[in-house]
């Protein structure tokens, strides 16, 4: 088939509407505008480098590791459970993993609110059984648990469908040759559920970094994370030579961690595994 | 064990439905407030569809949905044929800017089409949205076509040329069916996501055109009103039907297996979409 040209079209509007953008939002980031016309400055980024946008960027960045990290310690054992022979109805399961995306994310946070209430209903429930109330809402807690809330479906399913592609007679090789429980989970589980584990942090860390949503909503302040400093500087100060220059400073921290993750997934592609 | 297992899965299964069940169970409240029960009502379902903002939302969500995903399979499934036949090198140029949209953060893609629109002084509005829309669409529908051409035999079409086709009817009557799963995994997977998406559609959209993620964020500080409970239960027991019903015709046609596991690794592929964030 030669049929190149049939290409174009699209070559055409991924220029306008992917390159120049891009490109638009790199020329606000080092332009500024004076009397006599554009030209370049630092000042923007010179800018970010204040104590307190420093320490937006250090939170965003705490804050989704912190709940990458519980999706991994509540999902591993989950994706593991139902990978696991004893569960029969596997492919329900996995519906009812995927069912709560279908509704409305913005909805399902906001439903947070009504259960972190101070009068909500999870302290209802506490103070019917005389425990003491819990008041998380609008602080970083609130945030984390919306964060897990909302990505843990995206660290269970990649570890699944790694766990239950494992041979199973690998691991009764593995026993047969002596490894208890333990070690067989350690040298040939783990190791072999790698991938899995590596997509489920690149799919968990990723959207907790820039999300404004989960912090505005749960969150206390004007500006929690680096997403809602963002969304600020083009909504209502508008300023946007440093709202590009943060949006740069966020492509080049996603960049940054996804080149870390595929390092790391070559690595243990090949001969390391075995 | 057996016993601690089972508790687990119950936890997290609670802890993922907990706030749908709230959702679900305040949509039958009498009291406008999200704090108090007063008592069990359907008056929301009644209201719901003489509310102007949410109708008016719910219209445009839905004309954005089907006319990106359409436009976007279209552009799409051309495309992909001229991709397929390029050279290898600027074939993965192209390949890699088609991933640009897909790992940009969704704050970032918003952004840098606000900044485009407003640089070509076009007013936000439906126009804009609808264009940000097609632009993240197209992306997942080449994705989903790319694969199904490389399974489809070469020589196919030329086959088809040899005995007498012109290129267009070789098109329709032989790549079209060969690759037609993924052009319907690509238009259902642009749907959805159109459907859902609030962060893209918050900056390219103005004058007056909300899709209903965007009302629910701008109600959700004052506070949401039952009323978008009771659309979006209405939504997700649909989805939920229409799932059973999928799922029931699903296992009725047993003599296609091999058809049927194909199909549910794209409904699979189709369900769970990594790239978008929220």
């Amino acid at each position: 088939m030669k049929k190149k040209w049939l290409a174009s079209p699209y070559i055409v509007w991924m220029i306008i509407f992917i390159v120049v953008p891009v490109f638009l939002v790199l020329f606000y980031s080092v332009a500024e505008q004076t009397e006599d016309g554009w030209r370049l400055t630092a000042d923007h980024f010179r800018r970010f480098v204040d104590p307190i946008y420093i320490n937006v960027l250090i939170r965003s960045v705490v804050l989704a590791l912190v709940s990458t990290v519980i999706c991994l310690l509540l999902g591993y054992p989950m994706a593991a459970i139902l990978a696991s022979k004893e569960y029969s109805r596997k492919k329900i399961m996995y519906l009812l993993i995927v069912m709560p995306m279908w509704m409305n994310f913005l909805l399902r946070t906001y439903a947070w609110m009504t259960l972190l209430e101070r009068n909500g209903v999870i302290n209802s429930i506490l103070s019917l059984l005389n425990l003491p109330a819990i008041d998380i809402l609008y602080t970083n807690k609130a945030v984390v648990l919306g964060m897990v809330y909302n990505f843990l479906p995206f660290m269970i399913l990649p570890i699944y469908s790694v766990l239950s592609k494992i041979d199973d007679s690998v691991i009764e090789a593995a026993q047969d040759l002596g490894g208890n429980n333990v070690t067989v989970f350690r040298r040939v589980v783990l190791p072999l559920s790698l991938p899995g584990v590596i997509s489920g942090i690149t799919m968990v860390f990723m959207p907790a970094v820039t999300t404004f949503v989960i912090s505005r909503l749960l969150g206390g302040g004007q500006f929690m994370l680096i997403g809602n400093l963002i969304e600020q500087q083009f909504l209502s100060s508008g300023d946007w030579g440093f709202g590009s220059a943060l949006s740069v400073i966020m492509m080049l921290l996603i960049l940054a961690s996804m080149g870390a993750m595929s390092r790391y997934e070559q690595e243990n592609g090949g001969g390391a595994l075995w | 064990m057996r016993f601690l297992k089972k508790s687990y899965v119950f936890l997290i299964f609670a802890f993922l439905y907990a706030p749908i069940l709230v959702l679900i169970v305040f949509s039958f409240n009498e009291s406008k407030s999200r704090a108090n029960w007063d008592g069990f009502t359907l008056k929301w379902y009644m209201e719901l569809f003489q509310d102007r903002q949410i109708m008016s939302a719910l219209y445009y969500t839905l004309l954005i949905a089907v006319l990106s995903s359409i436009i976007a399979t279209l552009i799409g499934v051309i495309a992909s044929i001229g991709i397929f036949s390029m050279k290898k090198l600027p074939q993965s140029l192209v390949l890699n800017l088609n991933y640009l949209p897909i790992l940009n953060p969704d704050i970032v893609t918003g952004i840098s089409l606000m900044v485009l629109f407003i640089f070509m002084k076009m007013p936000l509005g439906f126009v804009t949205m609808l264009l940000a829309h097609i632009t993240f669409n197209i992306p997942y529908v080449i994705l989903s076509i790319l694969p199904k051409l490389k399974q489809m035999n070469k020589h196919l079409y030329e086959a088809a040329l040899d005995l007498g086709a012109t290129p267009v009817e070789a098109f329709w009557k032989v790549i079209l069916p060969e690759i037609m799963s993924g052009v319907i995994t690509g238009f259902l997977l642009a749907f959805t996501l159109s459907l859902d998406d609030f962060v893209i559609s918050f900056f390219t959209t103005g004058s007056g055109v909300n899709n209903l993620s965007i009302v629910i964020y701008g109600m959700a500080r004052r506070g949401i009103s039952p009323k978008i409970n009771a659309l979006s239960t209405l939504m997700f027991v649909s989805v939920l039907l229409l799932l059973i019903i999928v799922n029931f015709r699903m296992s009725k046609d047993n003599s296609e297996r091999r058809t049927k596991i194909e199909r549910n690794k794209e409904n699979n592929r189709y369900l769970f979409n990594p790239g978008r964030d929220i």
